[in-house]
């Protein structure tokens, strides 16, 4: 039998060992927001210190030279879009697939389940080649469309496991009350789906806001560059100019981060539902 | 009775038909052109594909010396990369579903890097690795901040997983989480009153009745550190010396590198095929494990 007073000092061992694993983690973080408002002499004599002069302007000079601005609202016009459309066909196909337990459709959603595990550099090749002969290269539709097929299988996945759940008498009264099938999925189904459709959209939006690859492919004109391309051009360019790089890197996670804390609740409950097994 | 099979099939295409369609243009032709392309010699930019046969996987398996040295420091990777992500990911969530004060403020701190992108990520610690470890070094003396971090091939792998499992460990926490607070307290406490000391408890009752999200947390690390791309890219470029290329990288370079879009296609395709053989078994094995609580 363990003792009070044991009992509680592990516990406080335990808690200080937390917080200085949390501070650990935090450690980047101080490191970079340090420095992004330092001169760059005064990064290279020491990166762990407090700045001796805050240098905002490092902030505006990065905001206009990574053009943050436009990267910010492709990035948001990109994500926003692929994210309604994938949430709704993929909610609509899911939804038919359960309810009409054809052959067909046990194959159909069978492909989906598999298609899960294609690498995304197994088709990167020929897809810019599809999307060249669609003529939608360099451009957002071109960039949403890839996002569609890729995201589609696994919100279709997890919107299937939902479904099934969903009983089955409330959409019979619906219909015997007249409704059609597009209106008890509009205004029952739909509705019902909202826990899911949360889930959905947060991993979806994660995945899609940070990609580089599939972006770096597809666009090639400046003006279009999402968040994660404007950076990269940037660090490429100023990549010894820390003075630069760091305050470039700041904006870039900050909508994302802004993003998390202020929804943290859905999207760590999102996860979580999002990892059920499979 | 006609019109209902109509209105049915009519469902069917307005249900699927669209989601079909996308998935088909983006994924399907692609991976089926791509399996045509690898017996080809096709290099991306003329009309003039000639049928090569095996020859470029005869060539990557014999002579092609980047991609067995890629193929090794992925695999290196997934191992090291997979068990120190499960590790430290369970061990955290076990820690936070015990009593401690700010429980909810360290779940959010350790998941956070998850939701940055690996591209800035990689270049947050490029940062972190040049001056952050020289400065800490100088301060402390210590020798593991005096490495050359990222500029040799242990440095380098090194410095990967390091990035890696600072990123990916708060998800997998989660996870971890979500399935500890399931396993029942009586059960545990059940234990403890027959004489089991803490360590037998984790192995033999937690352990166990978590499998499910073991089973989940290694299929996640296992894609993710096989797939890794963009740290790789925004860390070491592959670099020094094609040291620390991953299988991802190789495939990219060899396609958009070299313009050899044949050859990149025969690797994308081994790729697809171990990807598949690695995941499948290990949701095999661990699914077997797997107990009814």
């Amino acid at each position: 039998m363990k003792t009070k007073s044991s009992q509680s000092a592990s516990a406080l061992i335990l808690q200080v060992v937390m917080f200085i694993i949390a501070i650990i983690f935090l450690a980047p973080f101080y490191f970079l927001l340090v420095n992004s408002v330092k001169s760059l002499g005064d990064i290279m004599v020491n990166a762990a210190n407090w700045p001796s002069m805050f240098h905002w302007d490092n902030y505006s000079k990065a905001w206009e030279l990574t053009r943050f601005p436009e990267a910010f609202t492709n990035s948001l016009v990109i994500t926003v879009i692929s994210n309604l459309i994938i949430a709704l066909l993929s909610a609509m196909a899911a939804y038919r697939m359960v309810r009409a337990n054809t052959v067909f459709n046990r194959i159909v959603f069978m492909i989906f389940v598999s298609a899960m595990v294609i690498p995304f550099q197994s088709i990167m090749i020929p897809l810019l080649q599809v999307v060249g002969w669609l003529n939608v290269n360099n451009s957002m539709v071109g960039l949403i469309l890839s996002y569609l097929g890729l995201g589609i299988p696994l919100s279709i996945f997890l919107f299937h496991g939902f479904v099934k759940s969903i009983p089955l008498e409330i959409e019979e009264a619906a219909t015997v009350d007249g409704a059609s099938s597009y209106g008890v999925f509009a205004r029952i189904i739909l509705p019902m789906l909202k826990p899911m459709l949360v889930t959905v959209i947060i991993l979806n939006s994660l995945w899609i806001w940070n990609d580089y690859l599939l972006p770096s492919l597809i666009l090639q004109s400046p003006e279009l560059r999402t968040i994660p391309l404007a950076t990269f051009a940037f660090f490429g360019q100023y990549s010894k100019q820390w003075d630069m790089a760091l305050p470039a890197l700041v904006l870039g996670i900050t909508p994302i981060i802004i993003f998390f804390l202020s929804l943290q609740k859905y999207i760590v409950e999102g996860v979580a539902a999002g990892s059920v097994k499979g | 009775m006609n019109s209902k099979r109509t209105a049915a099939l009519m469902q069917q295409l307005v249900y699927i038909g669209p989601a079909l369609l996308f998935f088909g243009i983006t994924i399907i032709i692609p991976f089926v052109m791509g399996m045509y392309y690898s017996f080809t010699n096709w290099n991306g930019v003329s009309g003039n594909v000639e049928w090569v046969g095996l020859d470029n996987f005869v060539k990557i398996f014999t002579s092609d010396r980047a991609f067995a040295d890629s193929f090794w420091f992925t695999t290196k990777f997934t191992i090291v990369g997979v068990i120190l992500t499960n590790l430290v990911g369970f061990f955290l969530a076990y820690f936070l579903t015990k009593k401690i004060r700010g429980r909810n403020f360290l779940r959010t701190i350790f998941f956070m890097p998850n939701v940055i992108g690996g591209l800035l990520l990689g270049f947050i610690w490029q940062f972190i690795f040049i001056k952050g470890f020289a400065t800490l070094g100088d301060v402390t003396g210590l020798a593991f901040f005096q490495l050359p971090w990222l500029g040799d091939e242990v440095t380098g792998f090194w410095g990967i997983i390091l990035v890696f499992v600072w990123q990916s460990s708060g998800y997998l926490m989660i996870i971890y989480i979500a399935s500890i607070t399931n396993v029942s307290k009586e059960v545990l406490e059940a234990a403890e009153i027959d004489g089991a000391n803490r360590f037998q408890v984790l192995k033999n009752i937690m352990v166990p009745l978590i499998m499910p999200a073991v089973t989940v947390c290694l299929f996640l690390a296992i894609s993710w550190s096989f797939k890794m791309f963009d740290l790789n890219l925004s860390l070491t470029k592959g670099g020094p010396y094609g040291s620390t290329e991953s299988l991802a990288m190789n495939v990219y370079n060899e396609a958009f590198l070299n313009n050899r879009y044949g050859l990149g296609t025969a690797k994308s395709l081994i790729f697809f095929i171990v990807v598949a053989v690695i995941t499948l078994i290990q949701v095999r094995l661990t699914k077997n494990k797997e107990v009814e609580a």
